[in-house]
């Protein structure tokens, strides 16, 4: 290929000598009719790639919040939680370096918990989850692996394997999630790990403490501000 | 740092780009008999992912926000002009180096290594720092395979090697035991 | 009467060169990052075949009616917008119907771009030919590509995880062998199958060879 593509380069030299109008219009309408498919196929596929990507999130947010309905994306904004209104269409690569969370309700408008998307080294690559966080028990009622690279039939059962998933029913996140063996499960705080796949579990502990620690204290703050469930915390 | 460091040692040996991303082949499998030559492409590599990686960052955050569509011409356009540049600036400032890298570098501006690090780094949402320090792992992961494979085909020369596994298919059973080789890698960082 | 029969032979021969004695994997070595990287199942690697024969068919058809308008000096640079306007178009239509199948690939779809076979094509064939031609060339070499990601991806799969196209093929008792559906299995599947490939044309070879002498 190379030999191929090295020709690339002295022809965007020689298109820039002045002598050759040709050569400017040839590769302007070349650029020109590129365009017109571009923006022609982008105009026609956007919704539809916007639409799957917010079906995925929903799915992966009804699956870690169980009785969940509806839900409101939040955002971070100058240390406080508030939530984020449908911005420029435009501008939706943007997002990615925005960190979200979602807050889930059940049919009755109540609030059941948080959605929170996280990520961490594992084994092969970075590991990207999301876990429901139900705030009022203080605990991990869900979690779902979203990305990952880890070796097929050893780590990938950090979401394969139904025995690990049920780590997350009700998981303790204070005062820490804590690592152990298989069949030495006591406290709430407690995960158990996979059999040879230490280091893929150890990398789900540390995800979900990471988390917990960034957005715990937004999401009791943002609780606090907006008087959601005020006679349940005075209890 | 310790982010940093992640970055760095995760695209230089645990995904590394040539043994378990596949990108950057054709180099690998057609030029790396010489162990000198393989160490020089290595290092034009570098050179190119690290001007690839700026270009990439500039284009993402400036132009690419408005204009999605125009990721891949830019991506491929942007960074063949700019390396051609740098190539010219520096025939002129640093000879020696230019004697050292110059012949490399339009056999690997826009190869897949090249276009598949603009592309990963800008999916993972790096910055400019980390996309830097992704470039740096990346093109010495790359060097490293470079030079790996280079070194058992030396070997391999003085061998008697049966005729119908020469060439491609020899070439393509040695990268996949290195490839097997680097596989240990995985897990270095987490514990 | 006669021209046609030749003509459409000639057709026939375009078409079946790509698929057997100039197929770009096998033969030239052309393609070979998405022939490693995506070929770990059957539908990982259908689906980078037909992606890429969309791009090939289509760049094929553009680049050989307009090829006397586009000036030499710039041909490359025509060739390369033309190729990556169809990867995008590929890019956005797979993520748009198939999001599943565009999550798996990631960014080998847009890697298509770089692959040396669509590229050597134009210049090689494309841009010398008209575009009947053309078209019997872009298909026969995008089937033939399509055949050898086939050819990597189905043993693979088999192997890797004991399924073909997700169809589980053995009970439980199957212990899979892993690390063909890893990096090093791609670099062995496709290595071997050179190894096949030239001996089977060294047979040949010889046996030609022998028929040969003893006329």
């Amino acid at each position: 290929m190379t030999e191929e593509q090295s020709k690339v380069l002295p022809d965007l030299i020689e298109e820039k000598e002045p002598s050759s109008f040709r050569l400017i219009l040839a590769l302007g309408i070349a650029g020109l009719m590129s365009g017109i498919i571009l923006v022609g196929i982008f105009i026609y596929t956007n919704p539809m790639i916007k639409a799957n990507k917010e079906a995925a999130i929903k799915r992966a947010i009804f699956k870690v919040l169980p009785g969940c309905e509806t839900y409101t994306p939040l955002k971070l904004d100058d240390g406080k939680l508030i939530e984020k209104v449908a911005s420029d269409d435009n501008k939706e690569e943007s997002d990615k370096e925005e960190l979200l969370i979602y807050a889930g309700y059940n049919t009755n408008k109540e609030l059941i918990g948080f959605a929170i998307p996280g990520d961490e080294p594992g084994f092969q690559d970075v590991i990207g989850a999301i876990f429901g966080y139900d705030d009022k028990e203080n605990v991990i009622i869900g979690f779902e692996v979203l990305e990952s690279k880890e070796t097929p039939g050893l780590g990938d059962k950090i979401f394969k394997d139904a025995d690990f998933q049920t780590n997350f029913s009700a998981l303790a996140v204070e005062p820490e999630i804590v690592p152990v063996k298989k069949g030495e499960k006591q406290n709430a705080n407690e995960v158990e790990t996979i059999t040879g796949a230490t280091i893929s579990s150890k990398a789900i502990v540390k995800l979900l403490n990471k988390s917990m620690g960034v957005w715990q204290t937004n999401i009791d703050e943002y609780i606090k501000e907006n008087k959601i469930r005020v006679s349940e915390k005075h209890e | 740092m310790d982010n940093l460091m992640w970055i760095f040692i995760s695209a230089l040996l645990i995904n590394n780009f040539t043994l378990s991303y596949f990108l950057g082949l054709c180099p690998f499998l057609g030029v790396s008999g010489k162990l000198e030559t393989a160490f020089r492409l290595g290092l034009a590599n570098i050179f190119v992912m690290l001007i690839t990686a700026a270009c990439a960052y500039v284009l993402n955050t400036w132009v690419l926000i408005y204009a999605p569509y125009l990721r891949l011409i830019s991506f491929i356009i942007v960074i063949a002009s700019s390396v051609q540049f740098v190539e010219m600036a520096l025939k002129k400032l640093s000879p020696d180096l230019f004697r050292a890298l110059g012949i490399f570098l339009p056999l690997i501006t826009t190869n897949c290594a090249i276009l598949g690090l603009a592309l990963f780094s800008t999916n993972k949402g790096y910055g400019f720092v980390e996309g830097m320090i992704y470039a740096l792992g990346a093109g010495g992961g790359v060097t490293l395979a470079l030079v790996l494979l280079a070194g058992v085909r030396e070997e391999t020369r003085i061998l008697n090697i049966p005729n119908v596994i020469q060439g491609s298919a020899i070439n393509l059973i040695i990268a996949g035991i290195i490839s097997m080789a680097f596989m240990g890698f995985a897990g270095l960082f987490s514990s | 009467m006669n021209k046609l029969v030749e003509y459409k032979n000639q057709n026939a021969q375009e078409f079946l060169k790509g698929l057997w004695d100039e197929n770009p994997v096998f033969v030239a070595v052309l393609g070979m990052c998405p022939a490693l990287a995506v070929t770990n199942t059957a539908i990982n690697s259908l689906a980078m075949g037909l992606a890429t024969t969309f791009v090939l068919l289509c760049s094929s058809i553009l680049v050989s009616t307009f090829k006397s308008i586009i000036p030499k000096q710039v041909r490359i640079t025509a060739y390369i917008i033309i190729i990556a306007t169809f990867v995008t178009v590929v890019d956005f239509a797979l993520a748009a119907f198939t999001p599943a199948i565009h999550k798996e690939l990631g960014a080998f779809i847009a890697l298509i771009v770089v692959n040396c076979l669509i590229l050597g094509r134009q210049e090689a064939f494309a841009s010398k030919n008209p575009v009947g031609l053309s078209i019997m060339d872009a298909l026969g070499m995008s089937a033939g590509f399509t055949f050898a990601m086939l050819c990597i991806g189905i043993p693979r799969e088999v192997l890797g995880s004991g399924s073909l196209f997700n169809i589980q093929l053995f009970g439980d008792s199957f212990e899979p062998w892993v690390v063909m559906i890893l990096p090093p299995g791609g670099f062995f599947m496709l290595g071997f199958l050179l190894l096949g490939f030239n001996w089977y044309s060294q047979k040949k070879k010889e046996r030609a060879l022998i028929k040969q002498k003893l006329n």
